[in-house]
């Protein structure tokens, strides 16, 4: 921070970021991960659909194979991320109470980290042949 | 007015359906036994059902999702767009659903 900042307004500071204090950024990761998600889910409805039929050797097979692997991780990744953010403007605009509010923000951020890591771990057992 | 509320409602179906695709992904690195009953669920009556039901959340949330994307670009603002746009969401999530179908049923997928 500069010197200038002595000589500005908690106005000035306030600007940009808005009542939730991160500006536009939960907007613009929100649109980032939907632009990425209209590839990944395609890709995965494809992949799920040349699964059909599979048995499990076969299943197991095609996610361990590198280019699914890092795809499926990617979609899951961003899947999660995605409805993490989605729920949270869901929750912010119907939930009032701010207890309820407040724990099922955090209870929807909880279940969707662990969801991300749980799938991943899973891929990556599955690729390295664990 | 619908298109918005059910952008919203599909989000949560797909949120739970990702907790389900998560949930498949470690059965399949558990074993055998685990991705049986994985297969053994999605290929009873319910078990399809939630997947029809599932593709339709997809395809709406997709089709909409890029519909909202083109309007936070400042595109399909007049009323008149507007309203034909919603109804290529819904009329279109209609047929990508009847297309993921027929792929799955060429597979030898539907019961």
């Amino acid at each position: 921070m500069s010197g200038f900042d002595r000589f500005r307004t908690p106005l000035k500071n306030a600007r940009g970021l808005g009542s939730a204090k991160d500006g536009v950024h939960h907007f613009v990761v929100q649109r980032a991960t939907a632009v990425a998600l209209f590839f990944l889910g395609l890709y995965f409805v494809g992949l799920a659909i040349s699964l059909i039929g599979a048995d499990y050797a076969a299943a197991r097979a095609a996610v361990a194979h590198p280019f699914n692997a890092v795809l499926l991780i990617a979609f899951l990744v961003t899947s999660f991320w995605h409805a993490q953010l989605g729920l949270q403007v869901i929750i912010e605009d119907y939930v009032h109470a701010p207890i309820l509010a407040i724990t099922s923000q955090l209870a929807v951020r909880f279940v969707c980290v662990l969801a991300t890591l749980a799938s991943v771990l899973a891929v990556l057992r599955i690729a390295l042949g664990a | 007015m619908v298109t918005s509320i059910l952008h919203r409602a599909t989000g949560v179906v797909l949120s739970v359906g990702s907790l389900l695709i998560a949930a498949a992904l470690v059965a399949l690195a558990a074993g055998p036994q685990a991705w049986a009953c994985v297969t053994g669920l999605a290929g009873s009556w319910f078990g399809q059902l939630v997947l029809f039901g599932w593709v339709w959340a997809f395809a709406f949330h997709l089709l909409n999702g890029v519909r909202h994307l083109l309007q936070d670009a400042g595109w399909g603002y007049a009323i008149a767009q507007f309203i034909r746009n919603s109804w290529i969401s819904v009329i279109g999530s209609f047929v990508l659903t009847a297309l993921v179908w027929v792929l799955v049923m060429f597979r030898g997928g539907v019961l």
